[in-house]
């Protein structure tokens, strides 16, 4: 590192990095130096006027935000000549600024409110009328109120730098300026919301939180997104049982802030009208509800009797249950029910990528990125995915890291990906539509900028057509210029299953430089449900069973004595199908709504939403958060709970153990490879990169089984239908 | 076209071809020695060129009067980007017009001054940026271009010199705030014309992100009378810290407004009675903006033994500015002229900065209601107060430039805000004057 800047703030001595900025230097000694636009990690404005401060031989106040630290620089903060300016520059964002404070959203944590307080004038001089503009709606979910702005461009730099969408900008010249939508009278964006939250005044607010209640009359809860497998932080404000919102303004865990649509406001699908609040039971071949002692009742008994049978138990298990139901369940059915049929959907094929770092001894986690590292490592590599619409987290971080530190982004995809505006180079994998041919087919696109897949989020554009023969003649084309890079990360989806992930991990190997990889699984705890044993092959902690197991479909296919599905709707119809005939003799499903496979069973538990139970995920990235409990909802029970019921009833419970979500974490810390995470880190809303690698990992695994949805932005498994805001974001497209 | 007749006492150099016939085609350049100055330069070192310009004590006639020969100077010439010449002619400032008659009468001075600061900062591509209400310059320009063009002046191997340089015309959309350096450099990039935060300045990081020379039309006019009388015979015409002539706009209540050329140091008086024909209608002086309306104003008295040059002026606290000399007659209302211009300002302001784009408008509101008899006696401190605030602490000069003639006209003419107070109408409604709102 350069030698450090001595300079002077308020008599203060700081030390700081050449060109670090007087705003964050200050910080580094406890001065705060107000300021709404400036913002850490977007690009500088210096519009808002409120940083500024006197420095020693300049002739006038300088804006600390992009005042670069000198030597010998002496700064002074908390004179007259600087209270004057702040008090000032509030005064005349004030002329045009309504006082509605009273019914703004943003009352109580707005920026402007709190500077007002701390700096303002007391009293306005400002007689004459204010300019008024009526409030606009821009999407389903942004509001925009063009009075209340104080543009300080946040938001159109967040779009545009953060998410790489750019949707937002200015219009019109001096007094009037606003900030206006990409499309004339509305959005079409990523409806991520960032906006909002960057906002410090409330001119953009949330179409699902207006006028519902004010900011300190809500519980906030930080806990995890339930929907993709990024584990973003979400900080869910409550209010008498309610979720109201969801924001990460504490800038916890693994996401700092980032959140797309789904975990700011697709937590809507607790309060659905379809959602289950009492236990169904099949009486005269029609689902009837009962009680949850009769519901416990019947499904113990059934087990009993499948047991005392010698039936065979089929268990499924689920990508968006906690590691410690998974866990308790491959337990159950393990020890309980004395059945090694147990699988979930899998969504990447995790367990080759272990097996292959394996090789060779033990592996630890230099080998796995975390989400932090998709942001400083100097180069990454995007094998399948687009990334922006089915990771947008990762993209976030990836993006960031291009903007910040210029690291080379290589993308080789199906189709064009927003990662192509910046890419050191793109590659398309695999036949454009309606072409013949034989051979690996691909082609370099680079950096064109010439992104024309489906802006709208749709879908995921894929081709069927290729093959990984198409991506391997790519990354052979690839090969040079990754060798010269200093390190690299692999991010690979379902397009890489068996072989293809071992030949994929020794080509990573033969670059001969630091290679992290990150196999890409669909939900919040795909990973965790891998890591849990929901395998037949494996134990947790990728411990081979070494006992034959039907997988899921094979599940499916035979006449089982009980079928038991806790978070799953194996019996979905596949596009343009129809769903499997159920063919088990008692099927048992925990669920929140009446899916497919719930309409088909003899017993429906109404399961709590991951928002409605303690417990831990597992990201994407294999890194450990904590979920919280925000709200209760009457009638239904976490599968934990449910699983301890239906044990209990059994008279099974005590070879099991306590089914609290501590209780089973802390077995969990001492059982399975890689989970010995420190507590405090977790308990305190922490991440922890857990790493079960330890050496190859002697199974079978299950090519052509893998299969990710690939949902898009707008969409989130059987979840997503019961999200209203995800549904009409989809229908304002539709109708477009 | 020329708007005026000229005045005896004008110090013609960069008017020298204004009047005679087609003055603004190739071949009457070419015949009085039109583009000879080029050719010197090009047998020049550029070390030399820059030395001639900062020997001429030429100084930037954009309205900021930055030393030409040292912002050249600051061109990074061993940098590895291509280095640009933009010609700032957005021309905006209320009361200005000079650039104007130089496009129009002369244009290819304007081109053989560009073409030397290009051999001086080894740049091969220029753009003339014109504001858009002079839309209709942009033929003119064009007709010019494309006739250096055929004749060899402008494009590969220039005259046999080896020099390549290309020339653009290129228009603004009506915005003030693009006059402003680095708002303009964003608009002829395409972008919203805002400014830009600087350091760096433009001779360093400006258009398209490389090293750049910008200097209004009439600086760059200068040049080839520099290049080729010398820059000292250049200075002498002037003052010793101030050389050359400077265009004058004067308008206003005079008989005979009109763009001028008259030497730096000029009399301010000698410039109103005789070059101007003194004060219409036999009235009296009331005031005068010097330099375009963001030019504090002065008295009447305080014009006595000034002189048309930077020194004097800032002796005045106010500028030179861009020369648009606007004169005020006893029947003017300063009311109205305060509040007519904080129009143009709020209307102007970009919106970038909140000083700016709130205190303009701030500011309007007030005058507004105050010339219609709606103010109260704290009203008057407050325009003073507000503006201060403004002063100094905005993005770019606009929130200055608003707020300095605003101090000036409550300072200076503090008893007709008074006139105005309790419901009085505006004394001096019935009056006929230029300034209109």
């Amino acid at each position: 590192m350069a030698d450090l800047v001595n300079l002077t703030i308020d008599g203060k001595a700081v030390q700081a990095a050449p060109g670090t900025l007087v705003i964050d230097a200050a910080k580094t000694v406890g001065v705060e130096i107000p300021a709404f636009c400036y913002y850490e990690g977007l690009s500088l404005q210096a519009a808002c006027r409120m940083c500024l401060v006197e420095v020693e031989k300049m002739p006038k106040l300088m804006t600390a935000c992009t005042l670069p630290v000198a030597e010998g620089m002496v700064v002074r903060t908390e004179t007259p000549q600087v209270a004057a300016a702040r008090k000032y520059m509030l005064e005349f964002l004030l002329t045009n600024h309504p006082l509605d404070c009273p019914v703004c959203d943003k009352g109580g944590e707005c920026e402007l409110q709190d500077m007002t307080f701390r700096y303002g004038i007391g009293e306005s001089r400002f007689t004459d009328e204010k300019a008024h503009t009526p409030e606009k709606q821009f999407s389903p979910v942004v509001f925009y109120d063009a009075p209340r702005c104080i543009l300080c461009y946040r938001c159109v730099r967040i779009c545009n730098e953060g998410l790489g969408v750019g949707a937002l900008g200015v219009i019109n010249r001096g007094v009037v300026s606003e900030i206006a939508p990409n499309k004339g009278d509305h959005l079409e964006c990523d409806e991520c919301g960032a906006c909002i939250d960057i906002c410090p005044v409330g001119a953009l607010t949330s179409g699902i939180y207006r006028y519902k209640t004010r900011p300190w009359e809500m519980t906030h809860v930080g806990t995890v997104c339930t929907h993709c497998a990024d584990g973003c932080k979400t900080t869910l404000g409550t209010r008498n049982d309610r979720i109201l919102r969801g924001n990460n303004r504490d800038s916890s865990g693994v996401s700092d802030g980032f959140l797309c649509i789904k975990g700011r406001y697709a937590f809507d699908f607790y309060d659905h009208p379809e959602r289950l609040t009492t236990p169904l039971a099949r009486k005269n071949g029609k689902l009837e509800e009962v009680s949850w002692a009769e519901a416990l009742e019947i499904t113990a008994r059934k087990f009993r009797e499948n047991l005392d049978a010698r039936g065979a138990f089929g268990v499924i298990g689920s990508n968006h249950t906690t590691n410690e139901e998974n866990y308790y369940l491959q337990k159950f059915a393990r020890q309980v029910l004395g059945t090694n049929h147990i699988d979930h959907h899998r969504t990447g094929d995790v367990v080759a990528l272990f097996d292959a770092l394996g090789e060779g001894g033990s592996a630890g986690r230099e080998k796995l990125a975390t989400v932090a590292d998709l942001y400083k490592l100097k180069a990454v590599l995007i094998l399948g995915a687009d990334l922006a619409l089915e990771h947008p987290l990762l993209s976030f971080q990836v993006r960031a890291n291009y903007r910040h530190h210029r690291a080379h982004i290589y993308a080789v995809t199906p189709g064009s990906v927003r990662e192509d505006k910046y890419s050191a180079m793109s590659i398309r994998v695999g036949a454009p539509a309606g072409s013949a041919g034989s051979g690996p087919r691909w082609e370099p696109v680079s950096g064109s900028g010439s992104a024309d897949g489906d802006p709208s989020g749709f879908y995921h554009p894929r081709n069927a057509e290729v093959s990984t023969a198409d991506y391997f003649a790519a990354l052979e084309h690839l090969r040079d210029k990754l060798k010269a890079e200093p390190e690299l990360v692999i991010l690979f989806d379902d397009s890489f299953q068996g072989n293809d992930v071992r030949r994929l991990v020794e080509f990573g190997n033969s670059l001969g430089i630091p290679v992290r990889w990150v196999c890409l699984v669909d939900y919040s705890n795909s990973r965790g449900a891998l890591d849990m044993g929901i395998a037949p092959e494996l134990l947790p902690g990728y411990e081979p069973s070494g006992q034959p197991g039907m997988r899921l479909h094979e599940m499916l296919a035979a006449p089982l004595g009980a079928l038991w599905v806790v978070g799953a709707n194996p019996y979905e119809p596949a596009p343009g199908g129809t769903s499997p005939e159920r063919r088990a003799g008692f099927l048992v499903v925990q669920d929140m709504f009446l899916t497919e496979t719930a309409r088909l069973a003899d017993v429906v538990l109404p399961a709590a939403s991951s928002y409605e139970k303690n417990g831990t995920f597992t990201n994407v990235t294999g890194e450990l958060q904590r979920l919280k409990r925000a709200v209760n909802v009457m009638g239904t029970k976490p599968d934990l709970e449910i699983i301890g019921f239906i044990a209990r009833e059994m008279g099974a419970a005590a070879a099991l153990g306590p089914w609290a979500p501590d209780a089973v974490f802390e077995e969990i810390r001492k059982n399975v490879r890689g989970y010995d995470v420190p507590a405090p880190v977790i308990a305190s809303g922490g991440a922890a990169q857990t790493a079960p690698l330890n050496g190859r990992i002697a199974v079978e695994a299950a090519p052509g089984l893998v299969r990710s949805e690939h949902n898009g932005l707008f969409a989130s498994g059987t979840l997503g239908r019961y999200s209203r805001v995800l549904n009409s974001v989809l229908e304002s497209r539709v109708g477009r | 076209m020329l708007y005026n007749e000229p005045s005896p006492l004008e110090t013609r150099v960069l008017t020298r071809r204004f009047g005679i016939p087609n003055a603004a085609s190739i071949d009457v350049y070419l015949a009085t020695e039109g583009y000879q100055a080029f050719l010197k330069a090009a047998r020049m070192k550029p070390e030399e060129i820059i030395e001639e310009v900062k020997i001429s004590n030429l100084r930037g006639r954009g309205g900021a009067g930055f030393p030409t020969g040292m912002k050249w100077s600051f061109v990074p010439r061993s940098s590895p980007k291509p280095k640009y010449i933009v010609v700032n002619g957005d021309e905006g400032e209320p009361g200005t017009c000079k650039d104007r008659v130089l496009i129009e009468n002369d244009p290819h001075q304007l081109i053989e001054g560009v073409l030397i600061a290009g051999l001086a900062v080894d740049a091969h591509a220029g753009y003339v940026y014109i504001r858009g209400e002079y839309r209709y310059l942009i033929e003119a320009l064009e007709k010019a271009i494309g006739e250096a063009y055929a004749k060899g002046w402008l494009g590969k191997n220039i005259q046999g010199t080896g020099f390549d340089f290309d020339l653009y015309a290129h228009t603004g959309a009506g915005s003030y705030e693009c006059g402003e350096e680095s708002a303009l450099l964003e608009s002829l990039e395409g972008k919203r014309g805002v400014p830009r935060i600087r350091p760096p300045f433009p001779a360093v990081v400006g258009a398209f992100q490389c090293p750049t020379v910008l200097n209004n039309v009439e600086t760059y006019c200068a040049v080839p009378a520099i290049l080729r009388d010398g820059g000292a015979a250049f200075a002498a015409l002037g003052l010793p810290k101030a050389g050359g002539t400077k265009m004058t706009c004067l308008s206003g209540h005079v008989n005979k407004p009109g763009v001028y050329e008259l030497p730096l140091g000029f009399p301010v008086m000698k410039m109103i009675n005789e070059v101007g024909g003194g004060i219409r209608g036999g009235r009296k002086l009331k005031a005068m903006i010097p330099g375009g309306s963001s030019c504090p104003v002065l008295t009447a008295a305080e014009c006595e033994g000034a002189t048309m040059d930077y020194d004097s002026m800032a002796g005045r606290k106010t500028m030179l500015g861009s020369g648009g000399v606007i004169i005020l007659d006893d029947q003017t209302c300063m009311v109205k002229a305060a509040m007519r211009l904080m129009r143009f300002y709020s209307h102007e302001s970009c919106g970038w900065c909140i000083p700016c784009r709130e205190g303009t408008t701030w500011l309007r509101k007030i005058l507004v209601r105050f010339h219609e008899g709606g103010g109260t006696r704290t009203d008057i401190d407050l325009i003073g107060d507000i503006a201060k605030n403004m002063l100094g602490r905005t993005f770019c000069p606009l929130g200055d430039a608003a707020a300095m003639p605003t101090i000036a006209f409550v300072e200076k003419f503090r008893e007709e805000f008074e006139d105005h107070l309790n419901g009085k109408p505006c004394p001096y409604e019935n009056a006929t004057h230029l300034v209109t709102a």
